[in-house]
């Protein structure tokens, strides 16, 4: 490790590193997990809430779940003001593609829009990266339901399954052998569930430690994102059988 | 002087536009294509200052094509048609592209259709429309015969009539029609009307 180069964000180690973009992503790792699932009918976000008080106004503030236009939201693991940003940086995006194209925003060129951002404080302006990473859940005509997670390096990617957050490769193994590929929205609920259950530090799992958010369409053929309450959230813990205390933390 | 017409029928769309380049009372020439393909499945159809017709049509062509590039995928019709528009409406208040539009094309969720847009940037997705001295004819016309659902036999017909209006009754009427059509295999050469033929060599 050679620290001399850990100042500069935009230039690389001697061993082809960017030395700051690792370090974003390190601090991404002791941040609160998210999950997300691609399901057939939807997609499911799900996150840990590191912030967690009785004192906390649930209704009006959250802390994982942020939709970004109508049919495209996300999850956000890292650190919370920084994501703050990109998600306003993304909004407009998305405003200003249905402002030119009076259509929404394709949900891969949103995510590659966002990306491109977040490179650029990689290579120029002397700005430090990014230390978030985001789940995109969204839905468009070409391509249905899609899910896209992104990291400080400005990478994105599609995927069935990922998660990022504090013990994202445990949780990333858990999903690679439990994921089933026609699997419906309830049940890509319950094995997001289950698999935060198991990879969360904390003893318990109540609905105020989670945030679940579903993307869908409606009958009528629009996309709905469903930010689920607290009450709705303990009803679907009691109904998975995840509100025991977990065996072990991992 | 110019004219440019189009509609919409059963499964396609078809545009007209006169051929002439005139310069005050000089016509460069009578055979001047003013419909670009914006797309394979698109047509642009254009009228007015012959520069700002050629470079901001092909400016919308560049970017249609650079967003296929990009993302995989072509635009839409109507997202073409609102991005041309929101290109004009920007350029407007500073320095304006005398240019009048009709953009035909095809889509597989919605069929054909057909957008007006003017050089004031006004947006409309009509079935018939015209620009020009021409269009006080053409559009009585097409108002007078057009159906829904035309196939692409009567549409010509429709167009034929036109032209022959055109023709008969505007005092510098352009000699030469070319006709273009857009359905689902794509947009492509229809026809030329032509009264004139470019003479190549002096009569002697």
């Amino acid at each position: 490790m050679s620290r001399r180069y850990d100042s500069r964000t935009t230039i690389f180690s001697p061993e082809g590193r960017l030395y700051q973009v690792e370090y974003a992503m390190e601090a991404i790792g002791n941040a609160g997990s998210a999950i997300g699932i691609l399901s057939k009918d939807g997609v499911v976000l799900i996150g840990e809430k590191k912030v967690t008080s009785k004192l906390l106004q649930t209704s009006t503030s959250s802390e994982k779940m942020y939709k970004i236009d109508d049919h495209v939201a996300c999850a956000v693991a890292g650190i919370m003001s920084d994501a703050n940003i990109l998600i306003n940086t993304a909004r407009v995006q998305a405003q200003r593609y249905t402002f030119m194209y009076q259509e929404p925003m394709p949900v891969e060129q949103l995510v590659q829009s966002l990306c491109d951002t977040k490179q650029g404080y990689t290579q120029f302006g002397g700005l430090r990266p990014f230390g978030v990473s985001f789940l995109f859940a969204g839905w468009d005509k070409n391509h249905g339901f899609q899910l896209y997670m992104s990291d400080p390096s400005g990478n994105y990617g599609g995927w069935k399954a990922a998660a990022v957050g504090a013990n994202n490769q445990a949780a990333q193994s858990i999903l690679k052998q439990d994921y089933k590929e026609d699997a419906t929205r309830e049940e890509a609920v319950e094995l997001a569930l289950k698999v935060l259950s198991k990879t969360m530090d904390s003893t318990s799992l109540t609905s105020e430690k989670l945030e679940l958010a579903e993307v869908f369409l409606t009958p009528s053929g629009s996309v709905k994102y469903h930010l689920h309450s607290p009450d709705s959230l303990t009803k679907l813990l009691l109904k998975h059988g995840v509100t025991q205390p977990a065996a072990e933390s991992s | 002087m110019e004219c440019v017409f189009g509609l919409v029928g059963k499964g396609f769309a078809i545009v007209a536009a006169d051929t002439s380049a005139v310069h005050s009372i000089l016509l460069h020439k009578n055979n001047e294509d003013k419909i670009m393909l914006l797309d394979s499945h698109k047509l642009v159809a254009a009228s007015g200052e012959p520069g700002d017709r050629v470079q901001f049509t092909e400016y919308v062509q560049k970017n249609v094509s650079l967003y296929k590039f990009r993302n995989g995928i072509p635009l839409t019709t109507a997202a073409a048609a609102n991005f041309t528009r929101g290109e004009l409406a920007t350029a407007l208040r500073k320095n304006p592209y005398s240019v009048n539009i009709l953009i035909a094309g095809y889509d597989e969720e919605c069929g054909a259709s057909l957008y007006y847009i003017d050089y004031i940037a006004t947006l409309h997705k009509v079935d018939k429309g015209a620009f020009g001295y021409g269009s006080y004819f053409s559009l009585s016309t097409m108002d007078r015969h057009y159906r829904e659902d035309m196939s692409v036999e009567e549409a010509i017909e429709l167009v034929d009539k036109c032209i022959l209006e055109i023709r008969s009754r505007l005092v510098v009427a352009p000699p030469n029609f070319v006709i273009k059509i857009v359905d689902k295999d794509g947009a492509r050469d229809y026809a030329w009307r032509q009264s004139v033929q470019d003479v190549t060599t002096a009569a002697v």
